[in-house]
C-alpha cells in the first residue's frame, strides 16, 4: 500500500472496474477492492469511479461514507480496528488496544502524523469464543495478548507486510462443541441437491412445509411461505440470497457453517434455486469474514468443476444455478434483508419501506428469497430424510436444531447444536459457565435473561434467538454491558430515520452521563421515554430494538444503575457545576469561585 | 361506491394503492409531516406521521389504506411523540430561528409551534457544519438540515440533475452535493430547479432577497401549519 502516483492510481481503478465488469450495481464490491488496494478513496477516486459507472459523483461519495471499513479521510499502511465487542472487553481489550496506542504514540482513533498506523475499533467482528481479535488492513488476527501487542508493533515499525507476519495469529479456530442433527451428519458431496431434484420443485418445497421449517436469522418467518411466495411471484427473472452478514455481537455460528460446512450452506442455495425457479444465488459476506473469501471462491469452483453448479446440475437438463459472492464493508443494518438488497445493488445500506416485500421485489426488484446461512443448511437436512423427520425434532412450534455462539464467561466458549427448546440453564452447565450473573441471548437485539429465568426454552414461542448466547459472571457490570451495546447501535444506526438516528445518539450520551456519575433519576425515566419512541416509530428492527438491553437491565439490574447516579433524588438533567467543568479546564481554575453549587 | 376509512373518526375517503397520507390530504385533513410532499415519492424518514392504524404503530405517508381502518391522528400520545421527534431535530443541527431567513415559513419552525413545543428539551448536539456560499445565486446553511432528502428526490426525480445526496451514517449523517470539491458552484445547480426552492427548512436559500416578506406576515405566521394544510 505505498502511496501511489496519480496515473498508477487511475490504472488499479480502471483494473478494478473491468473485473466487476462496469456494473454499476457492483459499486460496493468495486469501492471496497479499490479501498483494500489503495488504502482510502480520494474525491478523484470516487470520481473517476462515478465516470466509470456513470453514477453521480455525490450518489458514490454517499455510498463510500456509509461504509465504516472504506477510509475517506485518513490513509494508514497499516489499518487496525479492534472488535469492540464486550465480551473482548471483558477479555482485556480496551488494555491492550491502550497499549498499543502507546507503543505506537498514537491516539486511538487518528492515523500517525507519518501516515504509518491508525488504531480503532470496530463493531464486533464475531471471534468473541476466541477474543481480543482484531482486523488488520482486513485480516482478521485473534487471542491477543500483550506479547502479541509488542511483536505486532515492531513489526508495524519494520513495515513488515501483513502477509508476513506470524501464521498463527491469523488462525481462527471453529470450536465446535457439540453436534447434533446438522453438524452431526457426514456430508457428501451433491447428495442433497440428488434428493431434491429426484423430489421435484414442488415436492421439495412440500418437505419444507412438512419440516415447519423457519428462518434462523431471527425473525423465525416460515421458510416454506417465503419460497411458495417466490416462485408465484410474477417475473423472469428470480433470486436465491444468503444472508451471511452475521452483525449481531456475540453471534459467529455462520462463520463456522461457511468454514467448515460451506458445502452445506451453497447445496441449500442450490435446493432453494429449485424450488423458487432462479438461477441465480448471491451471498452477502459481511466484511469481517474477508479472510474466508478465498477459501470460498475455491470452493465455488471446484463444485462448478464436479457439476454441482453451473449449467445442467447434476445432468438435470435446465437446472441452471451459480452463485456470486458480495462482501460487505462494515455496516450491521445491511444484516437487514431489504438493506442488504440495496447494498447487493451497490447502494446505502438503508431498509427500504416494505410493502412490496423482497420475495415479490427484492434485488433488482425481481422476485427473491432471502434466507440466513443456517436456514439454507438446514434445508439439506429436509430433502435428504424429508420434513416429516426433520419436524420430529425440536418442539411444536421451532422444528430441528440450532446454533448457538457461547461466548464470555464459561470454560468452553464456542459452537453447541442443539434441538429446539433447550433450557438456558442447560446450554451454562454444558458450557461450563459458573456463577453465572446474566445471559444475553440473541444479542444486543434481543433478551437479557436473568438467573431466575434460566428454566426458559431457547425456542421461538419462549426466547428466540439469531445464534447468540453472551454469558456474564456475578462479578460483571450489566450497566457496563448495557452501555457498550448503547455504544453499538449509535455506531450501526443508518441515520435514516429521525427516532433512531437521533435516539441512538442521545441513548449513548446519557449512558456516558451516568457512567461518569452525572445521572439522577430524571435520566432513567428518559431512557424508558427512548424506548418507547424507538419501539413505536423508527423505521426498522434495529431502532425497534436498539433500547432493549438498556430497558431490559434497567428492569433486571436497577443496583447496577442506581450505585452510579449522581444524586437518587429527582433532579433536572443539566447539572450546572459540571456544566462549567470545561471553562474551568480552559481558565485552569479550580478555586471555590469557580464552582457553582447545585441546588438540591 | 369509494372506500373509507375513519381518521380520529371522521371518514376519509380513498383510492385503492392511496396512502393514509394523500387520502387526508386530498381530503383537506392534516397529518404532521416534514420530509413527505405530494410532489415526490414518499420516503418515511422523518416519522412525525406516525399514527396508529387498527393499533399498529405507522407512518402514513408509506401506510397503503384500507377499506374499514381505524387510523388515530392527533391523540395525545402520538402528539407527544412527535414533539419529541421534533425536539430530537431541534438539537442535531443548529437552529437559530431569529436569525434565520425561513422564519415564519419554515415547516419544522411551524409545525413546533402547531405541536407546541415548548423546549428542546435534550442536550444540543452543536455539530460542526460549514456554510457553503459559492454558489452565485445560492445559499447553503447546513446548519439547518433536516435530513428530509426533498432535494435529493427534487433534483433526482425532477431536475434530472442529480445535485444532492447524503453520505456518512447514523448521527454523522449529512447532506452532500455532487462535485469532487464540494461546492455547491461546481455542480449543474441553478436557481430555477425545482430543489431550489423545496426545503423545508432553511437550508437552501436564493441569495440577494432577504425579508422579501416581513417576519410576522409570512406562511406560517398568518396561520398555524395545521390549519394552512387544512384546505
Ligand atoms: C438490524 C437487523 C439486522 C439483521 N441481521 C441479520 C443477519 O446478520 N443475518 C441474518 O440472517 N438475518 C439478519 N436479520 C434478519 C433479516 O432481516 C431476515 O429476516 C433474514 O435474513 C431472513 O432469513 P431467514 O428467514 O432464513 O431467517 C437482521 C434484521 C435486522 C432488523
Ligand atoms: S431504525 Fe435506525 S437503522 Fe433502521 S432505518 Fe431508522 S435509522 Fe436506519
Ligand atoms: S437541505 Fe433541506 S431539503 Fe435537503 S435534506 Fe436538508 S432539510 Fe431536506
Amino acid at each position: 500500500m505505498q502511496a501511489q502516483s496519480a496515473s498508477q492510481q487511475a490504472e488499479i481503478v480502471a483494473n478494478i472496474l473491468q473485473r466487476q465488469r462496469r456494473d454499476p450495481a457492483r459499486l460496493v464490491q468495486v469501492l471496497r477492492e479499490i479501498d483494500e488496494v489503495l488504502g482510502e478513496l480520494t474525491p478523484e477516486v470516487l470520481a473517476m469511479v462515478g465516470e466509470q459507472l456513470k453514477r453521480p459523483f455525490a450518489e458514490v461519495a454517499g455510498v463510500a461514507g456509509f461504509y465504516h471499513f472504506l477510509e475517506l479521510e485518513q490513509r494508514a499502511r497499516y489499518r487496525i480496528f479492534w472488535s469492540d465487542n464486550i465480551i473482548e472487553q471483558m477479555q482485556g481489550s480496551t488494555e491492550l488496544r491502550e497499549e498499543m496506542c502507546r507503543l505506537l504514540w498514537i491516539e486511538p482513533g487518528r492515523a500517525s502524523e507519518d501516515g504509518l498506523v491508525k488504531v480503532g475499533l470496530t463493531s464486533c467482528i464475531g471471534m468473541g469464543d476466541q477474543g481480543p481479535a482484531l482486523l488488520v488492513n482486513g485480516r482478521t488476527v485473534t487471542r491477543m495478548t500483550r506479547a502479541r501487542v509488542a511483536a505486532m508493533v515492531e513489526l508495524i515499525r519494520g513495515g513488515a507486510l501483513v502477509g508476513n507476519w506470524p501464521e498463527e495469529w491469523f488462525a481462527v479456530a471453529d470450536n465446535i462443541r457439540r453436534r447434533d442433527i446438522l453438524l452431526g451428519r457426514s456430508y457428501k458431496a451433491g447428495a442433497a441437491i440428488a434428493a431434491a431434484l429426484a423430489r421435484g420443485p414442488a415436492a421439495m418445497l412440500g418437505e419444507i412445509q412438512s419440516a415447519r421449517l423457519r428462518g434462523r436469522g431471527g425473525a423465525g418467518f416460515s421458510t416454506a411461505q417465503k419460497w411458495q411466495a417466490c416462485r408465484d411471484a410474477p417475473g423472469d427473472v428470480r433470486y436465491v440470497v444468503c444472508n451471511a452478514d452475521e452483525g449481531e455481537p456475540g453471534t459467529f455460528k455462520d462463520r463456522v457453517l461457511l468454514s467448515a460446512y460451506a458445502d452445506l450452506v451453497f447445496e441449500g442455495m442450490c435446493i432453494a434455486g429449485l424450488c423458487i425457479g432462479a438461477r441465480q444465488g448471491l451471498l452477502y459476506l459481511r466484511g469481517e469474514y474477508r479472510y474466508l473469501l478465498e477459501a470460498l471462491e475455491a470452493n465455488l469452483a471446484r463444485r462448478r468443476a464436479a457439476g454441482l453448479l453451473g449449467r445442467d446440475i447434476l445432468g438435470a437438463a435446465g437446472y441452471d444455478f451459480d452463485i456470486e459472492i458480495h462482501l460487505g464493508a462494515g455496516a450491521y443494518v445491511c444484516g437487514e434483508e431489504s438493506a442488504l438488497l440495496e447494498s447487493l445493488a451497490g447502494k446505502r445500506g438503508v431498509p427500504r419501506n416494505r410493502p412490496p416485500f423482497p420475495v415479490t421485489h427484492g434485488y433488482l426488484d425481481c422476485p427473491t428469497a432471502v434466507n440466513n446461512a443456517e436456514t439454507l443448511a438446514a434445508a439439506c437436512l429436509i430433502a435428504e430424510n424429508g420434513g416429516v423427520c426433520y419436524a420430529a425434532i425440536g418442539t411444536e412450534m421451532s422444528t430441528g436444531s440450532k446454533l448457538l455462539s457461547v461466548s464470555g464467561d464459561c470454560a468452553r466458549p464456542g459452537i453447541y447444536e442443539y434441538p429446539f427448546g433447550v433450557t438456558v440453564a442447560q446450554v451454562l452447565a454444558d458450557a461450563g459457565a459458573n456463577d453465572t450473573q446474566a445471559v444475553q441471548v440473541s444479542g444486543p437485539s434481543g433478551v437479557c435473561v436473568a438467573p431466575e429465568e434460566f428454566g426458559r426454552r431457547l425456542a421461538f414461542e419462549d426466547l428466540p434467538s439469531a445464534g447468540a448466547f453472551m454469558v456474564f459472571g456475578a462479578s460483571r457490570d450489566m450497566f457496563e454491558v448495557a452501555r457498550n451495546f448503547a455504544h453499538f447501535f449509535a455506531h450501526e444506526s443508518c441515520g435514516f430515520c429521525t427516532p433512531c438516528r437521533v435516539g441512538t445518539a442521545l441513548v449513548k450520551n446519557l449512558m456516558d452521563k451516568i457512567n461518569a456519575g452525572h445521572g439522577s433519576p430524571a435520566d432513567i425515566n428518559e431512557l424508558f421515554k427512548l424506548q418507547r419512541l424507538m419501539e413505536s416509530t423508527a423505521h426498522c428492527g434495529l431502532g425497534h430494538s436498539a433500547c432493549n438491553p438498556v430497558a431490559d437491565t434497567l428492569k433486571k439490574f436497577r443496583p447496577a444503575y442506581q450505585r452510579r447516579l449522581h444524586s437518587t433524588e429527582f433532579e433536572p438533567a443539566f447539572d450546572l457545576d459540571y456544566a462549567l467543568s470545561q471553562a474551568r479546564q480552559m481558565t485552569g481554575r479550580d478555586d471555590a469561585g469557580a464552582h457553582l453549587a447545585n441546588e438540591s | 361506491m369509494s372506500d373509507v376509512f375513519l381518521l380520529d373518526g371522521e371518514q376519509v375517503p380513498f383510492t385503492v394503492g392511496q396512502t393514509v397520507m394523500a387520502a387526508a390530504r386530498a381530503a383537506g385533513r392534516y397529518i404532521p409531516h416534514l420530509c413527505w410532499h405530494p410532489e415526490f415519492q414518499p420516503h418515511g424518514s422523518c416519522r412525525l406521521c406516525t399514527v396508529k392504524a387498527d393499533g399498529h404503530f405507522a407512518a402514513a405517508c408509506t401506510l397503503a389504506a384500507r377499506p374499514g381502518m381505524t387510523v388515530d391522528n392527533r391523540t395525545a400520545e402520538l402528539d407527544d411523540q412527535r414533539r419529541t421527534l421534533l425536539q430530537m431535530l431541534f438539537v442535531e443541527g443548529n437552529h437559530f430561528c431569529p436569525s434565520c431567513e425561513k422564519s415564519g415559513a419554515c415547516k419544522l419552525q411551524a409545525t413546533a409551534y402547531e405541536l407546541k413545543m415548548m423546549t428542546p428539551h435534550f442536550d444540543h448536539f452543536f455539530p460542526d457544519r460549514a456554510v457553503d456560499a459559492s454558489h452565485p445565486d445560492l445559499l447553503l446553511d447546513f446548519n439547518r438540515c433536516i435530513l428530509c432528502e426533498l432535494c435529493v428526490r427534487a433534483s433526482r426525480d425532477a431536475d434530472g440533475k442529480n445535485v444532492f445526496a447524503i453520505t456518512g451514517r447514523g448521527i454523522k449523517s449529512h447532506l452532500i452535493v455532487n462535485s469532487p470539491s464540494g461546492r455547491l458552484a461546481d455542480t449543474a445547480m441553478s436557481l430555477a430547479d425545482r430543489a431550489a426552492s423545496v426545503c423545508p427548512v432553511g437550508v437552501i436559500l436564493a441569495k440577494g432577497r432577504g425579508f422579501v416578506i416581513p417576519i410576522g406576515e409570512r406562511r406560517y405566521d398568518r396561520q398555524q401549519i395545521g390549519a394552512a394544510e387544512e384546505q
